[in-house]
């Protein structure tokens, strides 16, 4: 008994130091935050201010950079949901033989670092866009080519989310509409995409992230242009000021208010269906009570 | 320009390989209820589906994958010359990585660069498996499922913060005026500062910090699927706990392992922010060979051919290690 007890308290410790070791360094950063010396520091605590968000706030690179990754990240959104939906579907239509091959293409921008993706998008792109000279002049934008980097692998993402919902697909589905007379292309917009909303919701939700967040791709496909990503490595290999703490604390913050509602939203689920699950066992058993007392009345 | 537009036309040349064996198929069993792909989908939907998915894996995928490959295979040159004499194949780019530029001996920096890469990805491959492989044991097999929902949420929140943001606030910890150090000299530890940064502790934390999350949720996934009963079996007849995770937990997550590492390796190997921000001044990371090709040299074609090198080798390794483990590539991705 005392060897299990002396266990759990070193799992105990051992999650204490994993998640010290995730959220340590975010704590630092977030009090230097608040810190008034230039050089971003923690220990020791001089004095509490604001300053540094307003600093933030006054920032114009930082905010076009930010106003560039929006755009993008719907860019990427409206490109890769659609296509990694329509490979999910014909993966499973596909001829057999090539289907080994369609997989690995799909898949190969997970497992291609991201440098490349960036490198290979702007030369290829480069020579295609330069074909006129309007289509250069119209095209070759760091926004534009940065979408396209990005879209590679944010597809694949989608393509997987969209892969595993569609296993639980129950096929009888489709087969009663088409037996009720509907046409294919209604199966799809009245069964399939209902279906699969919820993995479209993640999808579009991962897809953003993932595009706002990428650096690697970016940076080389980004070219003249900026993205929030680009201006803050531009700043951190400068040097360091407590703007950037100030900025992590705004990203953490509405990390953890969209954390919490997550949390909040499925507690409430959770507990209205359990709530549902016990009216509908009450409600049966009144049911079954009711139609068995006549029952017992007349014999 | 030649060589160029030839390579473009190799997808569809095996996209059209693969449609006639189909039809070649579809003729030799004539299947009377096999439906069509247009009468399958409807014809908009159909051309929807097709239009999105060669645009994605044929332009953003295989043509400029294909396109830089053939890139590097061709010489330096200012933008005037391309498409002019000089613009011929050469296997100069590769030379190069090889050769020193005075001519003589081996090209012991970018070689050397190579090679730090290569072993420091696959030590950090390690660390991660050590850090992650109890939590994601615990969280598998003996949490209660609303306390592996917390820690769900607790391991994705600091995700949410990027990349450069994640180097920049593990700076803030190891730099020499940073708070390790800071509370180290005011303790009486230590009187002068340690270097963490430039003798690398840095580059290694935060690859590691940057990765943990890659290498925890395939373990999770696989070790979440095996039946209790499998360890209470072993733990029955007498097992220590070691001898039941190498015999029976870890051979049954191999997948996952296999899967967790090798997206950690290829992460690592092709990272570029942790050895920018984190690294020494004397430490050279590959890719950031690759990035100074770009963007100081505008050697586009050497910076393909170091690119496609560093592919090439990232993906050799990775075949090597399933094939040691026997594990099939489609079993890791998943």
């Amino acid at each position: 008994m005392k060897s299990a007890w002396v266990m759990r308290g070193m799992i105990g410790f051992y999650i204490f130091l994993f998640f010290a070791y995730l959220f340590g360094p975010l704590i630092v950063m977030s009090i230097t935050a608040f810190n008034t010396p230039n050089y971003p520091q923690a220990y020791p605590f001089e004095s509490f201010t604001l300053n540094w968000f307003v600093k933030l706030w006054n920032d114009r690179a930082m905010m076009e950079g930010l106003r560039n990754s929006i755009i993008i990240g719907l860019g990427v959104v409206a490109v890769s949901v659609p296509a990694g939906l329509a490979a999910a579907i014909i993966m499973s239509q596909i001829y057999h033989r090539a289907r080994g091959l369609f997989y690995l293409v799909t898949i190969s921008p997970l497992l291609t670092p991201g440098v490349i993706i960036g490198i290979s998008t702007v030369i290829f792109w480069k020579d295609v866009l330069s074909i006129t000279d309007v289509t250069k002049a119209v095209f070759y934008k760091g926004i534009i080519l940065a979408i396209l980097g990005q879209s590679s692998f944010v597809s694949a993402y989608c393509l997987l989310i969209f892969m595993a919902r569609l296993t639980r697909f129950d096929r009888a589905q489709e087969e009663a509409a088409l037996d009720l007379g509907a046409s294919y292309p209604q199966v799809f917009w009245h069964i399939l995409l209902p279906f699969l909303k919820p993995a479209v919701v993640s999808a579009i939700v991962i897809g953003f992230l993932s595009s706002f967040e990428n650096y690697n791709t970016t940076t080389f496909a980004i070219l003249a242009d900026k993205t929030l990503v680009t201006v803050l490595a531009g700043q951190v290999r400068q040097g360091t000021t407590p703007a950037l703490s100030a900025l992590a604390v705004i990203i953490i913050s509405i990390s953890l208010v969209g954390a919490i509602t997550y949390e909040v939203i499925k507690r409430r689920e959770q507990a209205r269906a359990d709530l549902a699950q016990r009216r509908a066992k009450i409600a049966e058993r009144a049911e079954v009570e009711a139609s068995a007392l006549p029952a017992t009345s007349s014999a | 320009m030649s060589s160029r537009l030839v390579v473009l036309f190799v997808p569809f040349v095996v996209i059209a390989a693969f449609w006639l064996m189909a039809r070649y198929e579809a003729r030799q069993r004539h299947d009377p209820t096999h439906k069509g792909y247009f009468e399958r989908n409807g014809m908009l939907l159909g051309i929807m589906f097709i239009f999105l998915v060669s645009l994605w894996t044929l332009f953003l995928v295989a043509l400029p994958y294909l396109y830089m490959v053939v890139e590097s295979f061709h010489p330096t040159l200012r933008p005037l010359e391309r498409g002019g004499p000089n613009d011929v194949l050469t296997l100069a780019q590769y030379e190069s990585f090889f050769v020193a530029h005075t001519g003589e001996g081996m090209n012991k920096v970018h070689i050397g660069a190579f090679i730090f890469s290569i072993l420091a990805s696959i030590a950090v491959t390690a660390l991660n498996f050590a850090i992650c492989y109890p939590l994601a044991f615990y969280m598998a097999q003996s949490g209660t499922p609303q306390k592996v929902r917390l820690l769900m949420l607790a391991l994705i929140v600091p995700y949410w913060v990027n990349e450069i943001l994640r180097a920049f606030s593990l700076r803030l910890l190891l730099a020499t005026k940073g708070l390790i150090n800071n509370v180290m000299v005011a303790a009486g530890f230590i009187d002068t500062p340690i270097d963490f940064l430039g003798n690398n502790v840095g580059l290694y934390v935060g690859l590691s910090y940057a990765y943990l999350l890659v290498m925890i949720f395939p373990l999770y996934n696989a070790i979440e699927s095996l039946d209790k009963n499998q360890i209470e079996a072993a733990r029955d007849l007498g097992a220590p706990w070691w001898r039941i995770h190498k015999d029976v937990v870890i051979p049954y997550a191999k997948p996952g392992i296999a899967s967790g590492c090798t997206m950690v390796f290829m992460l690592s190997a092709g990272s570029l922010a942790a050895p920018q921000f984190l690294g020494g001044p004397r430490t050279l990371w590959f890719t950031s060979v690759i990035y100074n090709f770009f963007f100081q040299n505008f050697n586009w074609a050497r910076g393909s051919a170091y690119a496609f090198i560093l592919l090439a080798a990232c993906i050799a390794l990775v075949m090597l290690m399933l094939r040691l483990f026997k594990i099939s590539l489609g079993e890791t991705i998943k």
